[in-house]
């Protein structure tokens, strides 16, 4: 049997969990670190727990009790997820593990599906957690059990930071050996070490700075550091996890001769970096987003005196924003060494290329809730929304924000607080309400907010590629749970208003959102319509619609819901609906002309 | 013209839906089977539904999966706006091949943008290009489905890679919903018969 298979870098980081052993395995969806519990969910022989959680902090904290007991547990999450559990993040360094913890943190430089482009290497640094920042998808994987014995070692979590072109590259995998080490679970007391009161707090604080040295010793001479000299050159490049691989083909389309040191492992390779001052008088530090790398460099070269001169961000050769790529290297080693670049001329087409943004999918409930939404409240009302597919309506005018998982209704409530006149209401998915939306709906009830809130109830979490949540009564591995009742939910947590409708009725839509805008105090609307790709993989068929080109006057209503089925033909100078209509009845209700009917079989 | 890192670099564009990642993974694992080393990067989440879409594969290559501006052997474009879109990454004496079935983005059917005639796009690329220009989608649609326009993409790029043709059909058998396999066989021997 071969061992090289062709993957998906997070499905190579879910089998090199497997090679490692992990045994309790918690995560929040985010792109794009997805695919990974999603993998571990799929296998149809686990011999570990996984789970979705319902968020970052919480996952953490299932992940961090599995490795109190022993056994070796992984969280993963997004970079913007770490924010979120940032508070167990900072005392668990204090308080450690007993069996290896890996926290992986997927970053997405150049925000290809995310709220900011942060670096989890920061997050290291502030925690004194190791970090291991793999170059690519094999490297992810091999990294994997590596990490898992080096928390055994030395007792503390370690991060995990695989970028966008890792998580979603692909390439073939060498796949490894499956340990026999699975410890069994078994806490022993020792209220010290797990009770972080402050009297305990103080000395583990120490204790944490006290195993740095020989973190930094241990991956200084792990494999994923590697110097190589070149005794005929006075520079050198310093590149660290994937933009090495940039550096490295530049490096070869340049023909450059330099020493060369590849950074896959934090604290940064004091030793090694000093050993590459001994041979050059100019060093180039590139990497991705911050200056994490280079500032160390900068430091250790005051430390020991050198005169080597450290060039990267600091000069704008490497820029601060967005992904590396081999060109972008090969442009930074070409201006920080004079060496004449070859910049290929690439010529503004002639022709004017239409944009094509994400859109709302054919058939998405969300748009026929925002129609009915714009409808009853009006342009000049303010719509708080959040992360999730539905953000996609900002171009149907009813996301007017968007600043973090569950940061919708509570900014409604800042804006209702500051004295808005407008009415307010806000939207927030099923899963991003089940994350942090419950702790907003709960201050909007106490505080006395008067805004709606909007809960688009698709029954799944379908962003981040339809991952189950509580509201579904499915766990991660599809065995049947308790499903949880929104509805009461809401109650519970104070709401007085609290309705559910089927967006596809648009009528009944419209009535439940002005009854709602009329009521005083937070009103609750739940908008519950299967996503349209879920529902069709689970085998609805609806019949689609057509115009009836005899009585479409060509008023664009139709068009302007920016539905992908409908189209203006600008010849007949009417309405069309293409083979992507899916028959949700949108169209057809807004229309005044009675011109979209369902197809006639 | 590949770059000294890679044997052949190969760029799919398309829109969300399309089945650009099934194209380029049924290419990739090929590649992988033959022994090749292969880097590849897709797009996902947010930027797919419905949205511009571009694949890189590189076969023959064990660096970084992003193939450096003029540096593509081929684009593949499962749709013709999609091929001037991504056309800085292929090399000057490049291929085109690419599918002529326009996909409208909700900024044209609203209005707020023109699409270019398809001729015009096609005319454009062969000002600096060599243009292998079909409708993919038509012929997938001879061939039993209009969905395998992918396949038949696929089919008609297997004249350039640096892999057996009997390689790329064994995958399109295996990662093809089971009962589809007659119609993308026949769609890949379609494809693959229009390049001469």
């Amino acid at each position: 049997m071969s061992t090289r298979e062709y993957m998906l870098g997070n499905v190579a980081i879910a089998r090199g969990i497997v090679e490692g052993g992990g045994k309790v395995i918690s995560g929040y969806p985010g792109t794009p670190s997805s695919e990974i519990v999603d993998t571990l969910s799929a296998m149809k022989e686990r011999d570990f727990y996984v789970e979705w959680s319902v968020n970052e902090k919480v996952a953490m904290e299932v992940a961090a009790g599995a490795a109190m007991t022993g056994v070796r547990s992984v969280v993963t999450m997004k970079h913007v997820g770490l924010n979120v559990a940032a508070d167990p993040l900072m005392t668990l360094a204090y308080m450690g593990v007993k069996g290896g913890m890996i926290i992986i943190v997927a970053d997405d430089p150049a925000c290809h599906s995310s709220q900011n482009e942060q670096d989890t290497r920061k997050y290291s640094e502030f925690s004194l957690m190791p970090c291991l920042d793999p170059s690519t998808p094999q490297e992810a994987k091999d990294m994997i059990p590596y990490a898992f014995e080096l928390s055994e070692k030395f007792e503390i979590p370690v991060i995990f930071r695989p970028t966008t072109r890792i998580s979603h590259g692909k390439s073939e995998i060498e796949l490894g050996a499956i340990t026999d080490h699975k410890a069994e679970a078994k806490f022993e007391k020792d209220t010290s070490r797990w009770v972080m009161v402050p009297a305990n707090a103080v000395i583990r604080h120490p204790h944490l700075l006290g195993i740095q040295e020989g973190i930094m010793e241990e991956l200084e001479n792990s494999p994923w550091n590697e110097l190589t000299i070149n005794e005929n050159s006075k520079i050198g490049v310093i590149a660290s996890g994937l933009a090495s691989v940039y550096a490295k083909e530049a490096m070869e389309n340049l023909g450059l001769e330099a020493s060369f040191l590849k950074i896959g492992a934090y604290p940064v390779p004091e030793g090694l970096i000093k050993k590459m001052y001994e041979q050059c008088d100019t060093v180039l530090v590139i990497e991705e987003l911050e200056p994490i790398v280079e500032d160390r460099c900068k430091v250790i070269a005051k430390d020991i005196e050198s005169p080597v001169k450290i060039l990267g961000k600091t000069g704008g050769y490497v820029p601060r924003i967005s992904e590396l790529n081999t060109d972008k290297c090969t442009k930074a080693i070409g201006d920080a060494f004079g060496i004449e670049v070859d910049v290929p001329e690439i010529a503004e087409p002639e022709l004017e290329l239409p944009p094509r943004p994400p859109a709302l999918c054919a058939g998405c409930s969300h748009r026929a809730t925002y129609h009915a939404m714009l409808k009853v409240f009006g342009k000049r009302a303010v719509f708080p929304s959040d992360i999730g597919c539905y953000t996609l309506g900002v171009q149907n005018g009813t996301v007017d924000t968007t600043l973090c998982m569950g940061g919708s209704i509570t900014v409604a409530s800042g804006i209702y607080d500051a004295g808005e006149k407008q009415p307010i209401c806000c939207s927030i998915g099923d899963s991003t309400f089940f994350h942090t939306g419950i702790n907003g709906l709960l201050n909007a009830v106490y505080n006395k907010s008067n805004i709606t809130i909007t809960i688009l109830d698709n029954r799944i979490t379908a962003m981040t590629g339809h991952q189950p949540n509580p509201g579904m009564g499915l766990t991660s591995t599809g065995e049947p749970t308790k499903e949880i009742d929104m509805e009461l939910l809401c109650r519970g947590l104070g709401a007085e208003f609290v309705e559910t409708v089927d967006p596809y009725d648009v009528k009944a839509t419209e009535e439940v959102f002005k009854r709602a805008k009329d009521f005083e105090g937070p009103a609750v609307v739940i908008t519950r319509q299967a996503c349209v790709i879920h529902a069709r993989r689970a085998g609805v068929r609806r019949i689609p619609f057509q115009v009836d080109t005899e009585k479409c006057i060509g008023c664009r209503m139709c068009v302007n819901l920016g539905c992908p089925a409908i189209e203006f033909d600008k010849e007949t100078k009417k309405a069309h609906i293409n083979a992507m209509c899916t028959g949700c009845g949108l169209c057809s209700a807004t229309c005044k002309f009675d011109a979209i009917v369902e197809v006639q079989k | 013209m590949s770059s000294k890192a890679s044997e052949f670099d190969l760029v799919i564009s398309g829109v969300g839906g399309q089945g650009t990642i099934l194209a380029s993974d049924i290419i990739g694992r090929s590649a992988v089977l033959e022994g090749k080393g292969v880097r590849a990067a897709e797009t996902h989440g947010m930027a797919q539904r419905g949205g511009s879409v571009v694949n890189h594969v590189r076969i023959g290559c064990e660096l970084g999966s992003m193939i450096p501006l003029k540096g593509a052997d081929c684009l593949l474009a499962l749709e013709p706006v999609e091929a001037l879109r991504y056309i800085e990454f292929l090399a000057d004496d490049g291929v085109i091949i690419m599918n002529t079935e326009s996909v409208y983005p909700v900024t044209v059917t609203t209005g707020k943008a023109p699409y270019p005639s398809v001729d015009s796009i096609v005319e454009k690329l062969k000002e600096t290009h060599r243009v292998i220009a079909f409708n993919a989608t038509e012929m997938a649609a001879k061939a039993g489905s209009r969905q395998a326009m992918n396949v038949v993409l696929v089919g008609a790029v297997s004249n350039f890679l640096p892999v057996k043709t009997e390689t790329l059909l064994e995958r399109v058998k295996e990662m093809v919903p089971p009962k589809t396999i007659d119609t993308n066989v026949k769609a890949f021997e379609t494809g693959r018969s229009m390049v001469e």
